[in-house]
């Protein structure tokens, strides 16, 4: 047990300061950095509670492929960082608030026990323990079955918030070469290539 | 006391010892992989390739390394020090780190959990990180041309990789590595009914390690070597061995996923004698020349091409694929029970 507890708040505390780092670094590709340490411990702290499942969901979809756009967008920001510090104070009530409303929210959720007993064990009963079944048939068996059409309109919201990214930025530029794969496969070596027989001395 | 050392210490020592046992050799594997791709190439190209230190310059990587371990690390002007400096020790330690759910033979496997392949996956899809780390810290263009080159390379062929996975896993119903090894041991490999997975896989691994012919983000005739112009001395041999580890691991992926793991052809006589790590190691080796084979035949490709490829061939097929893999056993009721 001792192990897990200091694994635990290793984990923990490198999570927290990489989440204050997150909103102090100066940079803010080093921001976006300690953004993917952070979804990495986090996906730590997650296989030491035993949903290992999530855990590399996590990591694949948030530090593999969300985080890796930030990045990607970040990096090819040309950012002032002395003029991104300056609307500090101006913004800082908004922040403070978000913060506040956050936290209520938060504890709104962790102290659903006390104000509503029942809320609790509906919350823990469908899980059921490790050793009967893994964690990836746990949530196959709810995920497919009892919340199937959750999952599907989920599937619909963000299919379709792709589409009006790209209705939104796709615009068709005139008089732009493109490559046609199709006309490229089909050239032949007697089309492309002429074989002249040469005259020395005298050129083609 | 005594529960401190049978319960902390001695589980402790053997993990310790499990992974030295894995990565000492594979440190060696990776040094005698590129001597092998030299040795190989050389013989495509009809030229002898290293003979000089050691016999038939088996000694050659060693003295590579020696040689790159005594220059001096050149930081370029306005560099992001410590980004320059993490981006190679994160590439390389990501491609260790992958092999703790290897299994070599059934049941030799350091960490056995039940989600491996995910974990495989998500490591594989960290590895873009050390590239693009490097290229922006270098402060430089051509790092930086080719670490954009290398995140949407990465990327894109992590999708087709993740579904040729799922088709796997849809045959097998677990994502424990070892059990999709023994999945095969009771029916056939799984290159056989998913053969056009199978080539898919392996071609999108190409990209994934950033190989010939899609070495596009290091591409030396036009970005110059990509991320890795501003690199040398060790820095740079970790870039080096890295990537010659992800080559291997991921021969080692497509070998459990498709040719069988650690199993024999045949469960006969003369087959089953070897021992099961000796198949794992010869699949894996098999494929470590095709690897090789490909870098010396085939030019590299133009990036649109590489983007059609990935996008637009492989996707829709995989996704495709995926579908008919589940019908099919839908159909016939071959769903594995789990």
């Amino acid at each position: 047990m001792i192990l897990q507890g200091l694994t635990f708040y290793v984990f923990a505390a490198i999570a927290v300061g990489a989440g204050v780092m997150v909103v102090s670094a100066r940079n803010p590709v080093h921001s976006v950095l300690f953004l993917i340490l952070a979804f990495f411990t986090s996906a730590g702290l997650f296989v030491l509670i035993g949903v290992e499942f999530l855990a590399m969901v996590l990591v694949v979809v948030y530090v593999g492929a969300v985080a890796v756009l930030f990045l990607f967008v970040v990096m090819m920001l040309d950012i002032n960082f002395v003029e991104l510090r300056e609307g500090f104070l101006q913004y800082m009530p908004i922040g403070a608030l978000l913060g506040i409303i956050l936290l209520v929210e938060l504890l709104l959720v962790l102290g659903t026990a006390s104000v509503e007993p029942e809320a609790m064990p509906i919350g823990t009963e469908p899980i059921p323990a490790l050793s009967e079944r893994h964690n990836t048939a746990a949530l196959g068996d709810v995920l497919y079955t009892k919340y199937i059409y959750l999952f599907q309109a989920a599937g619909m919201i963000l299919l379709i918030a792709m589409v009006g990214a790209i209705v939104l930025t796709h615009r068709r530029r005139p008089n732009v070469r493109k490559q046609v794969i199709a006309k490229q496969l089909a050239r032949r070596r007697d089309e492309a290539v002429e074989l002249k027989k040469v005259q020395p001395g005298q050129g083609v | 006391m005594a529960e401190f050392w049978s319960v902390y210490l001695l589980p402790g020592i053997i993990i310790l010892a499990q992974i030295l046992a894995i990565v000492v050799p594979l440190l060696v594997a990776v040094a005698m992989l590129t001597y092998a791709e030299r040795k190989v190439m050389g013989a495509m190209h009809l030229r002898m390739g290293p003979n000089v230190v050691g016999p038939f310059g088996l000694l050659q990587p060693f003295a590579d390394g020696a040689k790159l371990f005594f220059k001096e690390t050149v930081f370029p002007t306005r560099a992001n020090k410590v980004v320059f400096v993490v981006a190679p020790m994160l590439t390389f330690l990501l491609s260790l780190v992958a092999w703790a759910v290897i299994p070599f033979d059934d049941g030799m496997v350091v960490a056995d959990i039940n989600v491996g392949i995910l974990y495989l996956f998500a490591i594989s899809s960290l590895g873009v990180y050390g590239i693009v780390m490097a290229g922006w810290a270098s402060n430089s263009k051509y790092p930086f041309l080719g670490a954009l080159r290398s995140a949407a390379q990465m990327v894109s062929y992590e999708v087709s990789i993740g579904f040729v996975m799922i088709t796997v896993l849809l045959c097998v119903g677990s994502l424990n590595v070892s059990d999709v090894v023994r999945a095969q041991a009771e029916g056939v490999w799984f290159f056989i009914p998913l053969f056009p997975m199978f080539i898919i896989f392996f071609v999108s691994t190409l990209a994934e390690t950033n190989r010939h012919p899609f070495d596009l983000p290091e591409a030396e005739a036009e970005i110059v070597a990509g991320y890795q112009v501003e690199y040398s001395s060790m820095t740079f041999a970790l870039f080096f061995l890295g990537e010659y580890a992800n080559m291997i691991l991921m021969s080692g992926l497509t070998t459990i996923l498709f040719l069988g793991g650690w199993l024999p052809p045949l469960d006969i006589a003369p087959f089953n004698w070897i021992p099961g790590p000796l198949w794992f190691f010869a699949k894996m080796l098999a494929l470590l020349f095709v690897f090789i084979w490909v870098r010396a035949t085939l030019p590299r490709y133009r990036y649109d091409q590489l983007m059609r490829l990935g996008w637009k061939v492989f996707l829709p097929f995989s996704l495709f694929w995926v579908a008919l893999t589940a019908g099919v056993l839908v159909a016939f009721d071959l769903v594995p029970q789990t």
